[in-house]
């Protein structure tokens, strides 16, 4: 099966990573492995580390960074832009929907079980007014290109507590400090403003009657897996970075314990998920989050980014949907591909689906970071047959998808430089308008032949160009 | 800021200042062996390093001999010892990841370099063959970790308390380390003559480690005196690991952080500094040496407690 190179067209050079690949040619394999340790040992001696799910020894892992970049044109990137930005508009368009007027249900578009009875839909939020109307305030769209035809393809929305900007940041510092030459060579769109965007568009969702408002960064604490990233984050802003029991509520209001008394707090990006935010509200057991926050929250002396209840929009069960929504909210077309869905919770597709186990990707419908996924062509038959038990005792749980020949890059590995499979996060940030940094988190499956490119499944990451 | 973000700042700094007043302590022990002296000198002072650390249980749990090796093993390497500089610069490195964001880059990376380096220093065993040299290392980095907060970070609430943890927890081991003599006996001067020859040799190892045997002789232009360095570790306010100028460090960064509850912690960091700057030697040696280090001690700890509930703690909500 031939294979998108994002670098080569059939043996010759694409023209984008012309220059590129001219510099790269004139570096010694040894200046490559040399420049490699260095940016280990500077992310290490930075503490960009990880800690992944289910390691209880705590050790922290770096991230394989790789030191070949991917490059995207400008017209690439300008489909991108458009096709992005349509998404989120959409995205949010639907949440504020399915918590006030139920439009889209209501005209057949989406079946409304598929809505009201999906766990991720939070009944408290019917009817609240949140600051703008907007809910994704900030966005992670998991983008692939098709190794066959080449087009881009929407993998997944992450609308709850999207995470992996730090690296995009990081990973182009790091580029940057290793080799300065390149940049001198190319015109690559910058993306450090990210922070001073994010900042903004929080500051833009402030309760109203807040002109200067105190903006957090709320954190599960520092054996999260992001942890990096909510200090990094917190830092850029120069805003407080604070854990749940930081905070109280006090008359519907929230404020943090300050070496100087109460402070109030006015706007919260917060990287816990909904079930932990409130322990009045949902998980009693959840020491994470902050007694009362829910109460203050509908009554608007506090805003959450994102708001809560966004889960209901980015669910795999949901997914098959969203073109029909941009359609539906934009009366436009959509300018990016959705991957071909079966819903298992349909007879036809589970029995479609059954029969083609081989061949396609199942996902759980709540799934997220690579588990509980079954990747038809790369699991052995022993494998594929406890999925299917699994999927038949409960298909409503189940989506299916072709399995896409992720396009691959120019990957710096141990046999030298071959081709990996990758894919694109760009992160789009809703306000009073829709922004993006040119650029995004480019995630690559390190193993041979591999279409797994989550970190926490050995996943590594490269910087990302888009050329001007 | 943030209560726990100033709490992580404060422990950030005291376990740092410890990790270098425990490697400075161990190096005079070092020094003096190579003294001549009895195998019975030898344990003494081990056992005196872990009184005056409050560690003698703690060490009698798990070893049963006390040799050189376990002792500086439990000291140095030991995770299990709260109080190792292993311990200590692990857990300053994990305060200030849990607040790294407050520090400025350049402090952090210090922090956590630190704390990387030392680990694989115990890995390549430069304990044994070295130690010397790791101790000299380990006072260099806490040197190096104030020089780049003093070079690099805003004076805000975040320095002082960064610095009100330093001057603290300095004020707490000096005494300690001037204690391990006084522990056994608490008129030096009295003693043998025998006994006095050993001992000035102790107190110039003494005096070096605190860095302060230049600043003797500079002060005194005389010979090396137990009452003498007494009075410079003290009472001396020029002396900086003194403990009248830790106080005074103390009571500096509490009024760079008063707020409406701290009145009671800086009356009684103000009563210690002032009893120090009006006090003298032969005061104390009427008291006692020993017995006055330890009502410092005992008060030094107190005083902590006040800064943990004046500004640190959380109310439980």
């Amino acid at each position: 099966m031939p294979v998108h190179d994002e670098m080569r067209d059939e043996g010759a050079v694409r023209p984008h990573y012309e220059r590129f690949q001219h510099w790269l040619g004139r570096q010694g394999g040894e200046t490559m492995t040399r420049k490699r340790a260095e940016a280990d040992l500077l992310f290490r001696r930075v503490g960009i580390t990880f800690a992944v799910n289910g390691d209880l020894s705590g050790t922290e892992r770096l991230i394989p960074f790789d030191l070949i970049p991917r490059i995207i044109p400008a017209d690439e990137w300008t489909l991108l832009d458009s096709g992005l930005r349509q998404r989120v508009k959409a995205l949010n368009l639907f949440l504020h929907d399915v918590y006030h007027e139920r439009n889209i249900v209501r005209a057949g578009v989406i079946p409304a079980e598929q809505v009201y009875t999906n766990a991720q839909y939070r009944p408290e939020m019917q009817g609240i007014d949140v600051p703008l109307g907007v809910y994704a305030l900030v966005a992670g769209i998991d983008i692939v290109r098709d190794g066959r035809d080449g087009a881009f393809y929407v993998l997944e929305d992450n609308l709850r507590v999207p995470s992996g900007v730090s690296y995009m940041l990081e990973n182009r510092k790091m580029m940057m400090r290793l080799f300065p030459d390149l940049f001198v060579q190319h015109r690559i769109a910058p993306v450090a403003h990210y922070p001073d965007l994010l900042l903004d568009t929080l500051r833009s969702v402030a309760p109203t009657g807040v002109d200067e408002p105190n903006v957090v960064v709320l954190t599960p604490g520092m054996y999260n897996s992001a942890y990096f990233e909510h200090t990094f984050l917190a830092q850029q802003m120069g805003v407080e970075l604070v854990e749940g029991t930081d905070l109280f509520v006090e008359d519907n209001y929230v404020f943090m314990r300050t070496t100087q008394g109460p402070r109030r707090v006015d706007v919260i990006y917060r990287r816990i998920d909904d079930d932990f935010l409130d322990p009045l509200a949902f998980r009693a057991d959840s020491a994470l989050g902050v007694p009362g926050l829910l109460t203050a929250y509908r009554a608007g002396r506090v805003s959450l980014a994102n708001a809560m209840g966004t889960g209901v929009a980015d669910d795999k069960s949901i997914y098959p949907y969203v073109p029909d929504m941009i359609r539906f909210y934009l009366g436009e077309q959509p300018i990016l591909n959705n991957v071909p869905t079966w819903q298992c919770r349909k007879p036809d597709d589970l029995a479609y689906t059954l029969a083609h186990l081989p061949e396609l990707v199942v996902k759980e419908v709540h799934g997220a970071g690579g588990y509980g996924m079954l990747v038809g062509p790369a699991a052995t038959r022993g494998e594929i047959e406890a999925f299917r038990t699994r999927l038949l005792a409960r298909p409503s749980n189940y989506i299916s998808q072709p399995t896409l020949a992720l396009s691959a890059c120019p990957t710096f590995v141990d046999a030298g430089i071959a081709p990996r499979h990758i894919d694109l996060r760009p992160f789009v940030l809703s306000g009073r308008t829709v922004r993006m940094v040119a650029g995004g988190l480019t995630r690559v499956a390190l193993k041979e032949g591999s279409l797994v490119v989550n970190s926490s499944q050995g996943g590594g990451t490269k910087d990302t160009w888009v050329l001007e | 800021m943030l209560s726990r973000t100033a709490d992580h700042l404060f422990w950030m700094a005291r376990y740092m200042e410890r990790a270098e007043n425990t490697a400075r302590m161990l190096d005079i022990n070092l020094k003096e062996r190579l003294l001549p002296g009895s195998g019975d000198s030898e344990a003494r002072g081990l056992r005196a390093m872990l009184r005056i650390s409050e560690l003698e249980p703690a060490f009698d749990a798990r070893h049963k001999a006390m040799t050189r090796e376990s002792v500086l093993n439990f000291l140095v390497a030991d995770p299990d010892n709260p109080s190792s500089i292993y311990s200590c610069l692990l857990a300053a490195r994990e305060n200030a990841r849990a607040v790294r964001g407050t520090l400025t880059t350049e402090w952090w990376e210090t922090l956590n370099d630190t704390w990387l380096q030392f680990a694989g220093q115990l890995r390549g065993d430069e304990l044994s063959a070295h130690p010397d040299t790791l101790f000299e290392w380990v006072k260099f980095r806490s040197h190096l970790s104030r020089g780049v907060m003093l070079g690099t970070a805003l004076q805000d609430d975040a320095l002082f308390f960064t610095q009100l943890g330093t001057f603290l927890e300095r004020a707490d081991n000096t005494a300690r380390i001037l204690d391990v003599r006084f522990v056994e006996v608490d008129d030096p001067d009295s003693r043998s003559a025998a006994r006095q020859l050993e001992d000035f040799y102790y107190w110039t190892s003494i005096l070096s480690s605190v860095s302060a045997l230049e600043i003797y002789r500079k002060v005194y232009r005389d010979v090396v005196t137990p009452a003498r360095v007494v009075e410079l570790l003290i009472l001396n306010q020029q002396m900086p690991r003194s403990l009248l100028a830790s106080l005074d460090g103390v009571c500096t960064n509490l009024a760079l952080l008063t707020t409406g509850t701290s009145r009671e912690v800086e009356r009684t960091a103000g009563k210690l500094r002032a009893e120090l700057l009006y006090s003298d030697l032969r005061q104390i040696f009427s008291i006692g040496v020993h017995t006055f280090l330890t009502q410092f001690l005992a008060r030094v700890y107190e005083l902590g407690n006040q800064v943990a509930s004046a500004y640190l703690m959380l109310p439980v909500g």
